[in-house]
C-alpha cells in the first residue's frame, strides 16, 4: 500500500508518533509483517533519548545487582543486535572496576548476579585489569571481564527507517507535530498534525495509532484521553573527550551513580551519567555543574579524565515507567518497559509503548508489533531477530572514521572536504540531502547533522557549518535567507555542547567562532522572516 | 646552524603583533622613538580588512559612531573605548588608515558615519573604514548596479550564491557565475591566498580578465573574492578595472584570509624598513619587571633574544591569541600576572543562549587599568611604573558584539603610547 495524498490528508495502515530508536523499531518491525506505516516526529529522528546517551549496548551487567530482569533482557536483546546488525555495532567488550573506597561487597556480589542473569563475567587481577586498560587507576582492587559493546543509535535509527521504505514504501516526517487526535466511537480515526517549518496541517487517517513518543509518550498519551501513563523524567548528562580514552566501556564497580561509565564512540570516549529528576522537557540542556561532577567522579576510576580535553556535554531525558508507590529516584526506577493497549480506556486501535532502554528497543518493538499486526488481522510472525538490517549509501555517515576512509579511496580532487574535523567530503552531503531517511527541500544543517559527523568534532560545528552552509547554497538546497537562519539555530544549538566544557584549549576555539559567527557574519543580527 | 644569544635595546616594548600591536609600534615611530615588536601576529589573520569604530550597542545597530561614543561613555563608563576623548580617537585612525596607505594599503579615510559592508555569507557588518580594494561595493549596492558576482572552482567556503542570495531583498541586480581561475581550474581545491599571489603576475590578470569579460554582460560592477593581491592590492585592484572597465571589488573570505595577509606581511615588510627591531612570529617567554626597565626574554631558531626597554606596551589579546588563558574555574593573564577581572565561577562565563544580545561574561573579562593606561596587578596597584596595556586584553568590553576591535585596538594603543612617551 502507499500513502496516498489528497488535500493534505495522509492514509495509512499504522502511524507510529516519534522517531527513536523504539518508533522506528516499531516501524521496521510493521515493514517487515508487509504492513504501511508512516513515522512522525515533531523534530527529527533521535531527537529525544535515543539521541542523547552513550550508545552504550548494554550485556545487563550494570542491572545484574538491582534490576536482574532487565539484566537478562538486555543480554539477550545484545545477542541479537550484534547478530542482525554487525555494522552498527562495535563488540569492544566492557571491564567493571572497583576502586578504593567502593563498597568490597557490592564488588563480591557482582559475579554470582551476573550468573543468576546469565551474563557471562570473567575476574580479572587489577593488574590483568591495568594491562587491558592502562588508563585505569591504581587503585582499583577488583575487576570483571563482561561482554558490554557501543551501538551508534543514529545509524540504527536510519538503517530501522530506510529498510521500511524499502520494503513497504512507508514514510518518516520529520519536523511534523501531533495536535490532536480526532476519536470517535472508541476509534482514534486521524491525527490533526502541523509541519514545524512551514505551519501547514497535515491529517493522517490511519488504522492504527502507535505512541512511541520516548519522554514525550504521556503528553500523547493525554491527547488521545488516556491518563495511565505514568512516567519520570530523568535527565541525564554526558562529556565527549576529544580523543578515545580506553579500548572497552569502563564501568564502575558500585551502585549507579554520577561518572561511573566510560563508553568509547570510535574516535572518542563518552563518560556519564549524571541522573537528575525533571518536571518539564523543555529547554534540558548540560551544566557547568553536572559536567564538574563527572569529571569529579570520573577521575577516581580514570585519573587522565583530570587533564583530559572534552569537546561537547549533552544531556537526554530518561523516560522511566513510574511504579505505583516508587519513589521518585531515577536511579531506583526500573529501566523495564511496558505496552500500554489502551482498551480499558475504551480505545480499540491505540497503543503505548513506555520505558525500556536503547539495548531493548527491538524487543518493545516486537511486542508492539504483535499487537499492532493482530489488530490489523496480520498473522505474520515478528522477523526482526533474525532478519539482517540492509544498510545503504545515504546512512553510512554516522560511523565515525567512515568519511575519511572513503574520501581516501575515492581520490577524487573536486570532492573538496567540508567538515575538516571529521573528514566529511561533499559527495556525502549530497547523498544525505538526497536520498538519507527524513531527506527534504532546504534540509537543515541540524538535520544534515544527525545524518553524519559533521560538527561532531573538536570544532564542534563552529567553522564546518560556515563551509556547509556555501555548500548547500551552491547546491541551491538553499536559495534565500532562510538558509543562514539555519546556520545560525545549528550554531546555537551545538553552543548549548560546547559552553559547559569551555576552559583550556577550547576557549581561543570558542572566541574564535563567536568572531566569526557574530563579528564577521552577524549572525547575531540576522533579519527575521516577516 | 649556530644558535647565537642576541640582545636588543629599545626605548618602547611592544608585545603582541596584532592590530594593536601594530598601531603602537606606528604611533611610536611616528613620535621618532625607537621600537621593539615582539610576539606573533595571533588574530591579525581572521580580520576581513575592515575596520570598526562601534558597530553595534545596547541600542543596536550604530550608524553615527560618533554619538554612539559620547552614549557609552554615559551607559558603561569603564568602557575603554569610552576613556579615550572623541578627538583622540579620531587622531588615532586617521594617522592609523593614513600610515597604511601611505606603506601600499589603501584605506578609506574614516567618515563621519559607518557604512554596510559585505560579508561573504551577504549580510552586511556596520563598520567605519574599508580596503580602497573593497570600498566600490559601497556605491553599486547603493546605486542598485547590475552587478556580477564571480566565484571559482575549488574556492572552499565561497559561495557567490550565498552572497546573492541574502542580499537578494535589498539588491535586485545582483547575479552570480563560477568560474575556473587560469591554471588552477582542475577542480581541486584552490586557496584565496595562492590566488591572490598569482594575481601579481600581469598575465595572469589578463587571463583572468579575459574570462570574466564575455560573462559580464549588462552588468556595471563586478565582485570577486578577496584575491586581488597581497603586497600591491590598490595596483591589481587599478589594474583589473581598466582591463574590465566597470568598477571591481573585493569581498572577504572566510578567514584565514588574504586581508590579514596584506596586514602581516604589511607590517612585516615595512615596520623593519622604518628601524623597528621586529620578532614577529615568537611569543615572548618570560617578562621582567625590573626597577630600571622592562626585560622580555624570547628565543628564536636562531638562538635567545633579549629585549630591554625602558617602557612596554602589553597588546598581547585575548584567549586567541595566548594574552589570557582559563583552566576549569579561572582566568588568568599569561604574561605579567596581572590581575583580570572576571565573572565568579564557569557557569557565569557563557549565557545560555548562544546569541543572547548582552553577550556572554567571559567576553568583558580582563585586564585593568589606571588613568595612565598602566595594568593594575592583584594588589589593585600598577604592576610597574612602566608598563602599558592596549587592545582587546583589556576588561569591560566586548569587541565582538560591539563590532569595536579596530577602534579599541587604535584609540588604546594611541593612549598607551602617549602615557608610555610621556614624561614627569
Amino acid at each position: 500500500m502507499r500513502a496516498t495524498r489528497h488535500g493534505g490528508v495522509l492514509e495509512t495502515e499504522a502511524l507510529i508518533i516519534g522517531g527513536g530508536a523504539t518508533g522506528t523499531g516499531v516501524m521496521r518491525d510493521l515493514a517487515l509483517r508487509g504492513i504501511h506505516c508512516i513515522l512522525i516526529d515533531r523534530r527529527d529522528l533521535n531527537a529525544g533519548a535515543s539521541g542523547g546517551n552513550h550508545g552504550l549496548l548494554h550485556s545487563g551487567a550494570r542491572y545484574a545487582v538491582g534490576d536482574p530482569d532487565t539484566a537478562a533482557e538486555c543480554r539477550r536483546e545484545g545477542d541479537i543486535l550484534k547478530a542482525v546488525a554487525p555494522e552498527c555495532i562495535d563488540a569492544c567488550g566492557g571491564l567493571f572496576v572497583a576502586v578504593e573506597g567502593d563498597d568490597p561487597e557490592y564488588a563480591e556480589r557482582f559475579s554470582e548476579h551476573c550468573r543468576t542473569a546469565g551474563i557471562e563475567c570473567t575476574t580479572v587481577t587489577p593488574a590483568e585489569a591495568r594491562e587491558l586498560e592502562p588508563c585505569l587507576s591504581e587503585k582499583v582492587f577488583a575487576a570483571y571481564r563482561v561482554p558490554d559493546a557501543t551501538v551508534d543509535p543514529f545509524r540504527i535509527t536510519l538503517e530501522n527507517v530506510n529498510h521500511a521504505q524499502q520494503l513497504t514504501q512507508s514514510l518518516f516526517l520529520a519536523h511534523t507535530e501531533l495536535e490532536r487526535f480526532v476519536v470517535d466511537d472508541g476509534t482514534v480515526r486521524s491525527a490533526i498534525c502541523r509541519d514545524t517549518r512551514t505551519g501547514e496541517t497535515i491529517t493522517i487517517r490511519a488504522r492504527q495509532v502507535v505512541n512511541a513518543a520516548g519522554a514525550w509518550a504521556m503528553r500523547v498519551a493525554r491527547l488521545a484521553g488516556c491518563s495511565g501513563v505514568e512516567l519520570l523524567y530523568s535527565k541525564g548528562t554526558l562529556i565527549i573527550s576529544n580523543a578515545r580514552i580506553g579500548r572497552r566501556v569502563i564501568n564502575r564497580l558500585r551502585r549507579p551513580g554520577d561518572g561511573d561509565i566510560l563508553v568509547p564512540g570510535g574516535t572518542v570516549s563518552l563518560l556519564g551519567t549524571t541522573s537528575e529528576t525533571v518536571q518539564s522537557l523543555d529547554d534540558v540542556h548540560p551544566t557547568v555543574a553536572e559536567v564538574d561532577r563527572l569529571v569529579a567522579e570520573g577521575v577516581a576510576m580514570v585519573p587522565q579524565i583530570a587533564h583530559t580535553r572534552f569537546i561537547r556535554a549533552f544531556s537526554g531525558v530518561r523516560p522511566l515507567l513510574m511504579a505505583a508507590g516508587a519513589d521518585a529516584d531515577g536511579r531506583k526506577a526500573s529501566r523495564g518497559f511496558s505496552l500500554f493497549d489502551h482498551e480499558s480506556d475504551g480505545l480499540a486501535n491505540f497503543a503505548t509503548v513506555a520505558g525500556g532502554k536503547l539495548t531493548t528497543f527491538r524487543l518493545m518493538a516486537e511486542k508492539t508489533g504483535d499487537l499492532v499486526a493482530r489488530r490489523l488481522g496480520n498473522s505474520e510472525p515478528c522477523k526482526t531477530a533474525s532478519t539482517p538490517l540492509p544498510s545503504a549509501d545515504a546512512i553510512r555517515w554516522t560511523e565515525p572514521g567512515f568519511a575519511p576512509r572513503y574520501w581516501a579511496a575515492r581520490r577524487e580532487p573536486g570532492d573538496l572536504i567540508v567538515c575538516e574535523c571529521e573528514m566529511v567530503p561533499a559527495s556525502a552531503i549530497d547523498s544525505i540531502v538526497e536520498n538519507a531517511p527524513g531527506a527534504d527541500s532546504q534540509m537543515s544543517l541540524n538535520a544534515i547533522a544527525v545524518r553524519s559527523r559533521v560538527g561532531k568534532g573538536t570544532c564542534q560545528g563552529a567553522f564546518c557549518s560556515l563551509r556547509l552552509t556555501s555548500h548547500l547554497y551552491d547546491r541551491q538546497v538553499y536559495d534565500s535567507p532562510a538558509g543562514l537562519r539555519h546556520t545560525r539555530d545549528f550554531v546555537a544549538q551545538r553552543f548549548k555542547g560546547v559552553a559547559p566544557v569551555a576552559w583550556g584549549e577550547h576557549l581561543p576555539q570558542l572566541e574564535l567562532a563567536e568572531a566569526l559567527h557574530c563579528g564577521l557574519l552577524g549572525l547575531d543580527h540576522l533579519a527575521e522572516d516577516t | 646552524m649556530i644558535k647565537q644569544p642576541r640582545h636588543h635595546r629599545a626605548e618602547l616594548l611592544v608585545i603582541g603583533s596584532g592590530l594593536a600591536g601594530m598601531a603602537a609600534s606606528l604611533f611610536a615611530l611616528d613620535r621618532g622613538v625607537e621600537v621593539a615588536l615582539v610576539g606573533n601576529t595571533g588574530a591579525i589573520a581572521f580580520t576581513t580588512g575592515y575596520l570598526d569604530l562601534l558597530g553595534y550597542d545596547g541600542k543596536g545597530l550604530v550608524h553615527d559612531p560618533w554619538q554612539a561614543l559620547a552614549r557609552l561613555r554615559e551607559d558603561e563608563p569603564r568602557h575603554p573605548l569610552g576613556n579615550v576623548a572623541e578627538d583622540d580617537i579620531r587622531d588615532a585612525f586617521t594617522r592609523f588608515t593614513r600610515a597604511l596607505t601611505e606603506m601600499g594599503l589603501g584605506y578609506a579615510a574614516p567618515g563621519p558615519r559607518n557604512v554596510l559592508a559585505l560579508t561573504p555569507a551577504g549580510t552586511l557588518k556596520p563598520t567605519l573604514s574599508l580596503p580602497l580594494t573593497m570600498q566600490p561595493a559601497l556605491a553599486a549596492m547603493a546605486r542598485g548596479l547590475d552587478t556580477l558576482v564571480v566565484d571559482f572552482i575549488g574556492l572552499n567556503g565561497f559561495s557567490a550564491r550565498e552572497l546573492v542570495a541574502n542580499l537578494a531583498p535589498r539588491w535586485p541586480g545582483l547575479r552570480t557565475q563560477r568560474i575556473g581561475f587560469p591554471d588552477m581550474d582542475s577542480g581541486a581545491e584552490v586557496y584565496a591566498e595562492v590566488l591572490a599571489r598569482a594575481l601579481e603576475v600581469p598575465a595572469t590578470r589578463q587571463r583572468l580578465a579575459e574570462r570574466i569579460r564575455p560573462l559580464l554582460g549588462s552588468a556595471k560592477a563586478l565582485g570577486l573574492p578577496a584575491i586581488l593581491g597581497v603586497h600591491r592590492p590598490d595596483h591589481v585592484h587599478r589594474e583589473l578595472q581598466s582591463l574590465l572597465g566597470v568598477p571591481v571589488f573585493e569581498i572577504p573570505t572566510m578567514p584565514p584570509a588574504v586581508p590579514g595577509v596584506r596586514l602581516r606581511e604589511l607590517f612585516e615588510t615595512r615596520l623593519p624598513q622604518r628601524g623597528v627591531a621586529l620578532e614577529p612570529q615568537h611569543k615572548v617567554k618570560r617578562l621582567e619587571l625590573l626597577p630600571q626597565g622592562i626585560t622580555a626574554r624570547l628565543e628564536d631558531p636562531y638562538g635567545e633574544v633579549t629585549i630591554e626597554a625602558a617602557a612596554a606596551v602589553l597588546a598581547t589579546g585575548r584567549f586567541t591569541s595566548g594574552g589570557l588563558s582559563a583552566d576549569s574555574d579561572r582566568i588568568r593573564e599569561t604574561l605579567a600576572n596581572l590581575a583580570v577581572v572576571q565573572p565568579e565561577g564557569r557557569a557565569a562565563w557563557h549565557r545560555a543562549d548562544y546569541f543572547d544580545p548582552r553577550g556572554h561574561g567571559i567576553n568583558r573579562a580582563g585586564v585593568t587599568v589606571d588613568e595612565r593606561w598602566r595594568p593594575l596587578d592583584a594588589a589593585g596597584k600598577p604592576a610597574h611604573p612602566r608598563l602599558f596595556a592596549a587592545g582587546s586584553l583589556l576588561a569591560h568590553q566586548d569587541w565582538i558584539r560591539q563590532r569595536c576591535g579596530a577602534g579599541l585596538a587604535i584609540a588604546t594603543a594611541y593612549k598607551a603610547v602617549d602615557a608610555a612617551l610621556a614624561r614627569g
